[in-house]
This record gives C-alpha cells, sequence and structure tokens, in this order.
C-alpha cells in the first residue's frame, strides 16, 4: 500500500482471440483472461476463443512478459454434458494457466477436488453478491478472488471487501448487460440458446437490421422488435434488456431496462482502489485488437498515474463507448437502481 | 426409476398483492386447494417483505391446519444490508423447512435439511451432489431446462436422496435485475418505488414497438408474457423421475387449476380432460410449453 492508502491492482484485460491477447499483454496488462472454442465459457461467440494450440502459446507469450492468463470455464454444463467442461479445467491445469474462473458448483467442486493448488476465481456468472454467498465458496472450495456482480455501489464494495476472506475483482470498463450475470434466460427465450449453459446472449445469427424506404432502421432479434432508428440515429446491436419497448405506465416508447451505454469507471478508480479492489476488470473479449490495446494503454497509464499520485485522464476513452455514451450503473449512487 | 409420491405443490407469490388479497389467496389454498406443500415468502424484494408480516402468524396456521406442509422460500437476489436481513431470519427458522434462492441462504441451511429454489444455478448433477452433500434434497430446477436435460439430471443422481420439483404452471422468470424495472416505468427508483408494482397482479406488460406483447416485469424481475402451462407433459416429467410439480400463484382461479394438475396426477382425469379442465381461465396472455422442447419459447405458443 502507497501513501494515498491505495494497493496497487492488476489489471484484468479480454482476450478474445490470440491477437488481442498479445495487444493487451503489450499495452500492460497484468492479467487476461479467455476462453476455448466451445460452450464452457460465457462468450461462446463464432471467431471468438482458443483452441488448445493457441492457449498453451498465449500462456508462453503472456509468462515470458510476466503476465498471468485467467481461463474462464464459467458456463453451467447441462446434465450429462460435463465432460467438456472437466476437459477445459484438466486443460488449463496442464497448461498451466494461472487461474480458473467457474461459475457453476460442479464445475467448482471439480477443479478444487482435483487440483487443489490451483487458482479458483468465482466468476461474475455465479452471481455472488453478498458477503456470505462470496464466503459459501471460498469456504466450500478455496476460491481466492470473487468478480463482483456489476450491481453493488463502491460503497457497498467496500463494505464487502471487509466481510469477506478473498480479493475482489471489479468491472471497470465495457459493455454492461442490465441483469443481474448468471441469472438472465431472455436470449434462451427469444432464441433457444442459453447464456448460462451455451455461453451465447443475442447471437448474430438471430439478429436482422431492416431499413425502410425513409431510411428508418429497425433491429429485430428472433421475430422480436427490438428497437427503431430514424435516418442518420447510430444502430444499436439489439440485446433484448438494450431494446425500447411500450407499456401502460408510458406515453411514449422507452428503454424499459437500461439504455444503450457503455460502463466506464474511469473517474470513480480511485474510490475503487481504496474500496479494496484488488483486481480492475475490462470487458471486451467480443472487441478487436485495436480496441483492446487503446483500452488497456489507457488504464494502464491511468492506475499508474494513480499510484504515482497524478490525476488519470481518460477522456480518450469516450471514443470507444457505446453510441459514446456511457455510465457509471449502478456503482455511483444507489438511485441507478 | 426411484417410487417417489408425486405431488402438485404451490410456489411463492411472486406479486406485490395487497396484503388481505394475499392472506384470503393463502385461506382459499388451505381451504380448498389439493395441493400437499406451499411455498410461502418474499422472493424479489426485501422492501416488500414487511407488507405482508402481519398476516404471517394466521396464514402459516390456516395452511398447518390444512395439513399443508410450508416451506419458506429466501430472496433471489441480495445485496443491500435489508436483504441480507431478510435472508438471515429466514434462514434462521426452526419452525419451517427453507428453500435457497441464492447463495447466500446456504452457509446457515449447510448441515440441515433443506430444499433449493428455482433461482439458484443447479443444471448438473455434480451441483445437486456438492448442496445434497449440504443438506438439500429437493431441487426445483431452473425453468429454462429443457426435457431432456431434466432427463439426464434425474438419471444422474439416481444414487443420491434428491427429489426433483418443476415449474407446470404460470409466468416463467426470465431475469433478475439490481435495477426496479417497476418503478424505472413510473419514473420512479428502487428507493422510492412507493410499491408501485401494486397495481399489476399478474406483472406489467412490455410491448415491442410494432405492439407485440414480449414481456412481463415485476420489480427487479423479468418475466414472460406467455403462461408456461405442461399439463400435458407431467406424466412424461412423472417417468423421468420428478416427483414434485409446482404452479406459480397468478390473480386467475389456482383452485382450478391445483384441481386440474392433481386430478391428472391421482389418475382421475386424462391429460385431455385436465387441459380442457384449464380452458376459459382468463389468464392475461397465451399458454406455452416454455422451454420444455429445448427451442426458443417464443415459438412454443399453444394453440
Amino acid at each position: 500500500m502507497d501513501d494515498n492508502g491505495y494497493v496497487r491492482p492488476d489489471l484484468v484485460c479480454p482476450a478474445g482471440t490470440p491477437a488481442a491477447l498479445r495487444a493487451a499483454v503489450d499495452a500492460g496488462a497484468d492479467a487476461v483472461y479467455c476462453g476455448l472454442q466451445n460452450a464452457t465459457n460465457a462468450r461462446n461467440f463464432p471467431g471468438l476463443n482458443f483452441t488448445p494450440a493457441e492457449l498453451e502459446a498465449a500462456i508462453g507469450y503472456a509468462h515470458v512478459r510476466h503476465a498471468k492468463v485467467l481461463l474462464a470455464v464459467n458456463t453451467f454444463p447441462r446434465a450429462g454434458e460435463f465432460a467438456l467442461w472437466r476437459d477445459a479445467v484438466d486443460l488449463g491445469a496442464r497448461l498451466g494457466a494461472d487461474a480458473l474462473i467457474v461459475a457453476d458448483l460442479g464445475v467448482a467442486d471439480y477443479a478444487a477436488q482435483t487440483y487443489p493448488e490451483l487458482r479458483l476465481h468465482l466468476s461474475v456468472q455465479a452471481g455472488a453478491s453478498s458477503p456470505e454467498a462470496i464466503s459459501f465458496y471460498c469456504e466450500k472450495f478455496g476460491v481466492k478472488r470473487v468478480v463482483l456482480p456489476r450491481i453493488l455501489t463502491v460503497s457497498e464494495i467496500a463494505s464487502v471487501h471487509r466481510q469477506i476472506p478473498c480479493e475482489i475483482e471489479a468491472f471497470v470498463f465495457g459493455n454492461i448487460g442490465m441483469m443481474a450475470e448468471g441469472r438472465c434466460s431472455l436470449t434462451n427465450y427469444v432464441c433457444g440458446l442459453s447464456t448460462n449453459m451455451d455461453g451465447v446472449c443475442s447471437p448474430a445469427a438471430d439478429v436482422r437490421y431492416e431499413e425502410d424506404a425513409e431510411r428508418n432502421l429497425t433491429t429485430r432479434l428472433g421475430p422480436f422488435v427490438i428497437d427503431r432508428f430514424t435516418n442518420g440515429e447510430s444502430a444499436g446491436y439489439p440485446t433484448i434488456c438494450k431494446g425500447r419497448y411500450l407499456c401502460s405506465a408510458r406515453a411514449e416508447p422507452y428503454y424499459a431496462f437500461e439504455e444503450p451505454v457503455t460502463l466506464n469507471l474511469s473517474a470513480l478508480l480511485p474510490d475503487l482502489m481504496r474500496a479494496g479492489v484488488t483486481a480492475l476488470k475490462i470487458e471486451g473479449r467480443q472487441r478487436s485488437r485495436a480496441y483492446v490495446r487503446a483500452v488497456v494503454s489507457a488504464f494502464r497509464n491511468a492506475v499508474d498515474d494513480i499510484m504515482a499520485g497524478r490525476d488519470a485522464t481518460l477522456a480518450s476513452l469516450i471514443a470507444l463507448t457505446e453510441g459514446h455514451r456511457e455510465t457509471e450503473g449502478a456503482y455511483r449512487s444507489k438511485t441507478w437502481r | 426409476m426411484r417410487e417417489i409420491a408425486a405431488e402438485i405443490t404451490l410456489g411463492p407469490v411472486l406479486f406485490n398483492w395487497p396484503p388481505d388479497l394475499w392472506r384470503d389467496f393463502y385461506f382459499r389454498i388451505a381451504d380448498e386447494a389439493p395441493v400437499k406443500t406451499v411455498y410461502v415468502g418474499e422472493v424479489l424484494c426485501s422492501k416488500r417483505a414487511p407488507l405482508f408480516a402481519e398476516h404471517y402468524q394466521a396464514v402459516a396456521e390456516r395452511l398447518r391446519a390444512a395439513g399443508k406442509s410450508i416451506v419458506v422460500s429466501t430472496l433471489s437476489e441480495v445485496t443491500q444490508n435489508l436483504d441480507r436481513k431478510l435472508v438471515e431470519s429466514v434462514a434462521a427458522s426452526q419452525d419451517y423447512l427453507v428453500e435457497a434462492n441464492d447463495a447466500s441462504a446456504l452457509p446457515q441451511l449447510t448441515g440441515r435439511t433443506h430444499y433449493i429454489g428455482p433461482f439458484m444455478n443447479v443444471y448438473n448433477e455434480r451441483s445437486v451432489a456438492v448442496l445434497a452433500q449440504g443438506g438439500a434434497c429437493n431441487f426445483c430446477l431452473p425453468v429454462e431446462m429443457p426435457a431432456a436435460t431434466i432427463s439426464a439430471l434425474c438419471r444422474e443422481t439416481q444414487y443420491l436422496d434428491a427429489t426433483f420439483e418443476v415449474l407446470v404452471f404460470g409466468r416463467m422468470p426470465l431475469a433478475l435485475s439490481a435495477r426496479c424495472y417497476h418503478a424505472r416505468a413510473h419514473g420512479r427508483t428502487k428507493d422510492s418505488c412507493r410499491f408501485v408494482c401494486e397495481n399489476d397482479p399478474d406483472g406489467l406488460e412490455l410491448r415491442t414497438l410494432s405492439g407485440q406483447p414480449f414481456l412481463t416485469v415485476n420489480g427487479i424481475q423479468t418475466l414472460s408474457y406467455d403462461f408456461l402451462n405442461l399439463i400435458d407433459r407431467v406424466e412424461e416429467l412423472r417417468t423421468m423421475g420428478v416427483s414434485r410439480f409446482r404452479l406459480s400463484p397468478h390473480s386467475c382461479d389456482m383452485v382450478r387449476v391445483a384441481t386440474a394438475f392433481s386430478g391428472l396426477l391421482d389418475g382421475m382425469i386424462t391429460a385431455t380432460e385436465a387441459a380442457e379442465a384449464l380452458v376459459g381461465l382468463n389468464l392475461p396472455g397465451p399458454c406455452s410449453s416454455g422451454f420444455y422442447d429445448g427451442k426458443a419459447a417464443v415459438s412454443r405458443r399453444l394453440q
């Protein structure tokens, strides 16, 4: 801890591809997180993720540069299909991943029983938001770090920190869904693929963009209209929790859950670091190498500035936010709720 | 297959009904509904819980006198201190079985017999085994679990002394959030909600911009617009090893719903007769077989 009361946090960065992983490490990531090319991770999107050989090479690349690799095995196996998740845990252990990020009770149990020396992080998908829930996972499986759901305020995070026996990782930047992680079946309801079991959210194959003669754009997911944009308005990706809907309590269509915005906690970084957050997490395994490089560099500089007692400037990040709009989500104040 | 007596159960009321209506609902269930197990307790909003406190005693006594087993369900999402206190007080109860809907309740429940609710992510045999070790004996499965997975789970856990419960009637719980969408719809926040959710006994409907009914909002919860109705799948579920069939309370005639399901389970009426008995309930949405067939649930509307 330095004179300002800050503990130097790890910057945990997304790696959807080997190229993004190298970009993140080169830009100053302390750790990168990634997943395999199957349903064992919560970003099971076409064109993303790692083959076993790519994972092995990536771990080598990161370790030489003193960066850690965290393997996300953070979906929930269907009954009778546990072998795929077991194989993912085995692979992570064999290749020397620095930690596994797990959500399922069974996967956590398998990893803890089989590889007691392997570090376990509790995924945000486990939805553990109270000291009691987090402590349950710590005692049961020896979890060393919890990734907190994006539903707590900074002061609540500080309070949780004082009451749990493990480290805290918190999201600071990126795309945020409005639903509590690991507790949303909206995609499955509309598309027939489960976020929890298949690692899928608003799959591209079910997305439609329809433009009319006046160049108004309608976005759909499956059979449902998610939003409409008038000529010139920038159209967001049709995610159910960021759509506009009608309801009897409103005269006009409204964003029933949340507007399409990007989480940006750069202004709250000092508060988060004082709250006892050990690791700052950047979302975006589906993002390009250039995006990853820009965001990681900006946060690397910001964290270093704060540790050195300088003001951190992260103004350049606004260009990378969704629709160029940002939010501090639940973190700043309870009025978000 | 294990021989376990099958039964119809009544899940907790998910909506914010006026307290007197809530009490009268349970009185009528006690007096008239052919269900053995009744779940009570606020599972969505710790602000709502005190509204019903004055009636808990009377409801519990009436249900007990009618021979019903009472299980108290815990809060499904626990963030604030008020939430934690509610979970702690419910889990501390020595008089009732407790159903955990979030891991927050587990430290207190471990070591004694308890149930696992549908808001816990239990999808596979190893998760069941982990929780069974801690004393969990009944598992109400996540609503999105398809038949093939339910069947596999029952098969793979036969060596355990666990029973399985499946939601078979009611709007399907789809998501939880920290934000109250009822308050948001009315331009308020969770702290300043003034209990605006009390006006929607079956939830507040959301339609798409093309006017298509889509979802239902209930405080921090999002549900389907459609009503799950698996009455024609009960026998199949029974064969798989599911022994409890949960009805989720709505403003429709739940005694009639329970009577139809119970008659089917007891072999008094056929599945076709049971389905016919549910026609004319005036549900505020179409019926659906939900996630049962492993397809997009919205394409599974029943004609």
